[in-house]
C-alpha cells in the first residue's frame, strides 16, 4: 500500500481526480511537480492576519497553494485577484481549530480560453469556528471559471457557521463558470450555508444606463463592479478594497495586472 | 424640435406602430392618450432606441439630427431622456454613483468638462429638494427598495439632473399617490416647461394634465395617432372615453 500512495503521490493530477476535474487536461499534462506543492500558513493563538493573493498575467500556468492551520480563536482573511492570461489554480486547505475564523474573497476574470478556479477545503476540526467563503467569476470569450468547495464539519464540531457563495458572470456565449459545493457534515448543530448561481449581465440595466446616457463600455464596468463587489465586502480597510477592485477591473479591460 | 413622420414599428414581428406622424416644436408639452395596447409604451422604447424594438419604415428627426441613427446613450447625450414607466434596480450600483457617469459621459460626448464630485453632489441635492426626495435615498442603489412613489421621484429627479432638451416621461404619473403627483408633476414643469425645450408626456389619466397643463393632446389607437386636440380633448376622454372620442 505504501508504494501505491508513494506512487499517486508522483502521478500528476488529472481530470479523474475530483478536484481537478474541470480543470484543462493540456495544461495538467504540462504541470510538473515542483508547481503542486504547498506553503504553509499559521496563525498563531488569538493572532489575526491577512494574505493577498494577485495572480498576474503569466507565461506559465499559475497554483498556488496554501495549507492553512489556524490555532484557537485565530483569524485569517484572504483576497484573491485572478486575472491570468494562462490556467491559474489557487487553492487553500484549511484547518480550524476551535474558535478560529477563515474568510476567502476570491475573484477571477479572464476571456480567450483560459480557465481559473478556486478551490477551498475547509476543515472545521474543532467547535466554534466560522468560515465566510465569497467567490465572484466573470469571464469573457471562451474562458472558464471554477470553484471547487469542500466543507467538512467534523463530529464534535458543534456550533460550527460556515458559508460559501458563488456566483458566476458570463460576458460571452462560449464562456463558462463551475461550481461545485460539497459539505460533509458529522456534527448536529452547525449551520452551513452555500448558495451557487451563474448569470449573464443584466440587459435592462444595461439599457438603462444607455438610456441616461452612460456608454455601453462605462455600463459594463460598473455593473461588473457591483457584481465583484461582494467578494472585497468584508475587507475592512476601504483603500485596500477599492484597490483589489480596480485591479480586477483592469483585468476585465485587458491589462496586465 | 421632434418631428416623427410615417413610424413603423415591430417587436418580435409583431407590427404595433403603423405609421404614426407627431412633431413637438421647441417649448411645447404634448400629451399622448390611448387604450391598452395601442403603441404608447413602445412609442417610448422606439424613441429611446431599446434593443428589439425594430423600426421598419418612417423617419424621426430630433433637433435636426436622424435621432434612429444614434445608439441609446448618444440619444441621451444628444438631449433625449426616457422616463420608464417601470424604472429598472441596478443592485450594486448607487443613484450618485450612477447619475455622475451619465452626466459626465453626456458632458463629455458634447465637449463639455466633467463635474466634480462637489459640484455633483450640490447639484443633486437641488434637483433632490425639488422632488422632495431624501438625499439619502440617491446615495443607496440605483431604484433597489424604492416604493412605486419613489421609483418615479427618483427618475424626475435624474431628469433634473440631466436637464436633457427633450424628455419622454412614460407613465410617469402611474403609481403615484395625489400628493406625489403633484410634486412630480410640478418637476416636470420645473424642469421642462420651457421655451427651448420639448416634452412628450404619455398618461391614462387627466389628473396629471391638471398640473402640467399640455399645448397638445394626442389619442394613439392602432400603432397610429387618430385624433388631435387641445388640452380640452384629454377632460372630453375622460368623460366618454376612448371608443366614443375616437371613433
Amino acid at each position: 500500500m505504501a508504494s501505491a500512495s508513494a506512487l499517486s503521490a508522483m502521478r500528476p493530477p488529472s481530470n479523474r481526480d475530483e478536484a481537478w476535474r474541470y480543470a484543462p487536461p493540456t495544461e495538467l499534462e504540462q504541470l510538473d511537480e515542483s508547481q503542486l506543492g504547498w506553503r504553509s500558513l499559521s496563525v498563531a493563538e488569538g493572532e489575526t492576519e491577512i494574505e493577498t493573493l494577485i495572480v498576474r498575467a503569466g507565461a506559465r500556468a499559475s497554483i498556488q497553494r496554501v495549507d492553512v492551520q489556524l490555532d484557537r480563536h485565530a483569524r485569517l482573511a484572504t483576497h484573491v485577484v485572478c486575472g491570468s492570461r494562462n490556467f491559474a489554480r489557487v487553492e487553500f486547505r484549511v484547518r480550524l481549530a476551535e474558535g478560529s475564523h477563515f474568510e476567502l474573497g476570491g475573484v477571477t476574470l479572464g476571456g480567450g480560453e483560459t480557465t481559473h478556479e478556486i478551490v477551498t477545503h475547509v476543515v472545521h476540526a474543532e467547535p466554534g469556528a466560522t468560515s465566510s467563503q465569497v467567490v465572484r467569476s466573470v469571464h469573457w470569450e471562451c474562458g472558464t471559471g471554477n470553484f471547487l468547495g469542500q466543507i467538512d464539519v467534523v463530529r464534535g464540531a458543534q456550533q460550527t457557521d460556515a458559508a460559501q457563495d458563488f456566483k458566476g458572470l458570463l460576458l460571452d456565449k462560449g464562456a463558462s463558470a463551475h461550481a461545485v459545493p460539497q459539505l460533509e457534515i458529522f456534527a448536529d448543530d452547525v449551520k452551513c450555508a452555500h448558495g451557487a448561481t451563474v448569470g449573464q449581465l443584466d440587459e435592462m440595466a444595461r439599457y438603462y444606463m444607455a438610456a441616461r446616457g452612460v456608454p455601453p463600455e462605462v455600463a459594463k464596468r460598473l455593473l461588473v463592479r457591483a457584481f465583484i463587489a461582494d467578494a472585497f465586502v468584508s475587507v475592512d480597510d476601504e483603500k485596500e478594497s477599492e484597490r483589489l477592485l480596480e485591479l480586477a477591473l483592469a483585468a476585465l479591460e485587458g491589462a496586465e495586472l | 424640435m421632434l418631428k416623427i413622420d410615417n413610424l413603423h414599428a415591430e417587436i418580435d414581428g409583431k407590427r404595433i406602430l403603423n405609421g404614426l406622424s407627431l412633431t413637438v416644436n421647441a417649448g411645447e408639452i404634448h400629451a399622448i392618450m390611448g387604450p391598452n395596447g395601442a403603441g404608447k409604451s413602445t412609442l417610448a422604447y422606439v424613441l429611446g432606441g431599446r434593443p428589439g424594438y425594430e423600426v421598419t419604415g418612417g423617419s424621426v428627426t430630433f433637433a435636426g439630427q436622424d435621432l434612429l441613427d444614434l445608439e441609446p446613450h448618444e440619444r441621451a447625450a444628444a438631449g433625449l431622456f426616457l422616463g420608464f414607466q417601470y424604472p429598472v434596480e441596478i443592485p450594486g450600483v448607487s443613484n450618485v454613483q450612477f447619475l455622475r457617469e451619465a452626466l459626465n459621459a453626456q458632458r463629455k460626448a458634447r465637449g463639455e468638462e466633467p463635474l466634480s464630485g462637489g459640484e455633483f453632489l450640490k447639484l443633486a441635492r437641488e434637483k433632490a429638494g425639488l422632488l422632495k426626495l431624501d438625499m439619502e435615498m440617491l446615495k443607496r442603489n440605483v431604484n433597489v427598495g424604492f416604493s412605486g412613489g419613489e421609483k418615479k421621484r427618483a427618475e424626475m429627479v435624474q431628469m433634473g439632473i440631466l436637464d436633457p432638451a427633450f424628455a419622454v416621461l412614460d407613465e410617469t404619473d402611474s403609481g403615484l399617490d395625489i400628493d406625489a403627483l403633484r410634486v412630480v408633476g410640478e418637476g416636470i414643469n420645473a424642469i421642462m416647461r420651457a421655451e427651448n425645450k420639448g416634452v412628450l408626456l404619455i398618461t391614462h389619466y387627466q389628473r396629471l394634465l391638471d398640473v402640467v397643463k399640455p399645448h397638445k393632446v394626442h389619442i394613439l389607437s392602432g400603432g397610429r395617432i387618430v385624433k388631435t386636440g387641445g388640452p380640452e380633448l384629454a377632460l372630453q376622454l375622460e368623460e366618454e372615453g376612448y371608443e366614443a372620442v375616437a371613433a
